[in-house]
């Protein structure tokens, strides 16, 4: 079953992660490397991104006729989604165990984040007929 | 194999080749993970070279040549490796016995593979990724592509599956009698999960993944010819033939879930169904009566229905009877209140499904509530239906099924408002 891990992080999460210590950030950026890479030995990697700043973040929407219709950057106090991993894994346990991995990356100091990761079950096709 | 380079009966004949060859090399070299290794890369050498050159005289000598030489060139890299390493190049493990066992037929080395490769240490996922290749012959990037990962994760799982098989130190031979019976039943549970992984595809890369309910058939054809009195295996292949039958009236144009209702049984595969049935019909006969069988048997009363209305519930709703004194699974039991509903109406279905409910085992388990919505549309009270469909539609992880259950509570709604409106 796959799930996919949601990294949420305020706007201002992202601006102060530029003000970390150099090897604080250095910590946290080999960590998700470690992280991603046990992933792909333990046969559960299907996919993970990390995604630019939301300083350049715009919300599109068709406009009259078809074409976009583009609003300006997102005020300071949103949440925005900083990166995903896609896993598959063999129960939702596997994936929480995953998440509170990644939620636990270290942060300035060294000490756990605890960020919130969101998971959710991504569908798959029909059932099957017989149990 | 490589797409488009082997014909399809050299595809096959590859693919019923890989685990006798496989065999061989084992029994040769005595080293499960690498003679896997070997022997895929000979399968694709003979890929590669079959459609260019010609099929060999002798196939699978072909093969064992080949895969023996990448073997040799392992084990000589790996005992320069050694050597290197410490003095004590020579491991006994690594010099190939002079004589193998020869008494063993090459149809017990695919049997023996399938029961290493479905070995209860493993996961099912390991369970379900081994066996295709090792016993299959498909290659990793084709598993990976059927289970939607990237080829490196395929990789990992396999390489892990096989380290699993090393440190459980399962012998490379066929389980005593007293372990057999139960080997055998993971053996079929891993080749039914294959074929729901294939059957249950996505509404992406559909014909990836059908294929994977091809080779569960096929293997499971395997397994059949070997053990021909096994009433179990006939039923497992069976019940795959019998539903595989109806694959193409299953689903809509755009991947959409159409019911056993209202699916155009003109699509069905007659000739699987066929076939499915004398198998059946030729188990039956032979007395001890397993969950397969039974569950075939179901799947051959409603493919014998020329219309959904002509469907023999009493029949069925007997088989489910036996099936739930034999399993005491609440999936089970929730078909059986299907079954009841249609032979004594829908309030008896019902009545079935409280004692689920008390059962506990299905909470939060959207078929619970899918099946209490449509029992409550037939007893005619929509509100309610209405209301567990959209339970149901939120609780499922199927996406067509989400889809269909939406607009199951849609279409009750509507002629709600209808009915409302015609109202004088």
């Amino acid at each position: 079953m796959k799930y996919i891990l949601m990294m949420n992080c305020p706007k201002a999460g992202y601006d102060t992660f530029g003000a970390w210590p150099k090897e604080d950030i250095q910590a946290h950026i080999a960590f998700m490397c470690g992280l991603n890479k046990a992933l792909r030995e333990s046969g559960e990697f299907v996919s993970a991104e990390g995604l630019a700043s939301p300083q350049q973040a715009l919300v599109v929407r068709a406009g009259k006729d078809g074409a976009p219709i583009t609003d300006g950057v997102f005020p300071e106090a949103k949440e925005f989604l900083a990166g995903y991993w896609i896993v598959d894994v063999e129960s939702p346990e596997g994936a929480y165990s995953i998440a509170a991995r990644a939620s636990a990356a270290p942060g300035p100091g060294g000490a756990p984040m605890n960020m919130p990761i969101e998971v959710r079950q991504v569908m798959s096709g029909p059932p099957d007929e017989f149990q | 194999m490589t797409p488009g380079s082997l014909d399809t009966p050299s595809e096959y004949l590859l693919r019923e080749l890989a685990p006798q060859v496989l065999g061989a090399v084992i029994r040769r070299f005595r080293d499960f993970a690498a003679a896997e290794d070997a022997v895929q890369e000979a399968l694709i050498a003979a890929a590669i070279q079959w459609p260019r050159e010609g099929l060999p005289g002798n196939p699978r000598a072909w093969l064992i040549q080949v895969a023996s030489r990448r073997m040799t060139d392992h084990l000589r890299s790996e005992m320069a490796r050694r050597r290197r390493e410490t003095a004590a190049a020579m491991q006994p493990d690594y010099v190939a016995p002079a004589a193998a066992l020869e008494n063993d037929t090459d149809g017990d080395d695919t049997l023996i593979l399938l029961f290493m490769c479905c070995h209860s240490a493993l996961t099912p996922s390991s369970a379900i990724a081994l066996t295709l290749r090792a016993v299959g012959g498909l290659t990793t990037a084709e598993i990976a592509n059927a289970f939607l990962v990237p080829e490196a994760t395929m990789a990992q799982r396999i390489s892990r599956a096989k380290h699993s098989i090393k440190t459980s130190g399962v012998p490379f031979r066929l389980p005593t009698e007293q372990e057999r019976a139960q080997r055998l039943r993971a053996v079929l549970h891993v080749l039914y999960l294959i074929f729901n992984e294939g059957y249950t595809s996505s509404v992406g890369p559909q014909l990836q993944r059908c294929e994977l309910s091809g080779e569960a058939i096929r293997l499971a054809r395997a397994v059949h010819s070997l053990l021909p009195d096994d009433s179990e295996v006939a039923g497992l292949l069976s019940l795959m033939l019998l539903t595989d039958a109806r694959r193409l009236a299953r689903t809509g144009p755009d991947g959409e879930l159409i019911p056993l209702t209202k699916q155009d049984r003109s699509l069905w595969d007659r000739e699987q169904i066929s076939e499915g049935i004398a198998l059946l019909t030729a188990t039956l006969s032979k007395g001890s009566i397993g969950a397969y069988q039974l569950q075939a048997a179901i799947n051959a009363f409603h493919d014998e229905a020329a219309r959904a209305a002509d469907t023999d519930w009493p029949q069925i709703l007997a088989l489910y009877d036996l099936l739930k004194r034999m399993s005491d699974n609440p999936m089970v039991t929730l078909n059986h209140a299907i079954a009841v509903a249609m032979v004594h109406g829908p309030s008896a279905g019902l009545e079935l499904l409280n004692a689920l409910d008390a059962d506990g085992r299905l909470n939060g388990n959207h078929r619970l509530d899918a099946v209490r919505a449509h029992l409550l549309e037939m007893a005619g009270d929509h509100p309610a239906a209405i209301a567990h469909y959209s339970t149901a539609a939120g609780r499922t992880t199927s996406l067509p099924e989400r889809n269909y259950l939406v607009t199951q509570a849609a279409r009750l709604r509507e002629s709600a408002n209808s009915n409302t409106a015609s109202e004088p």
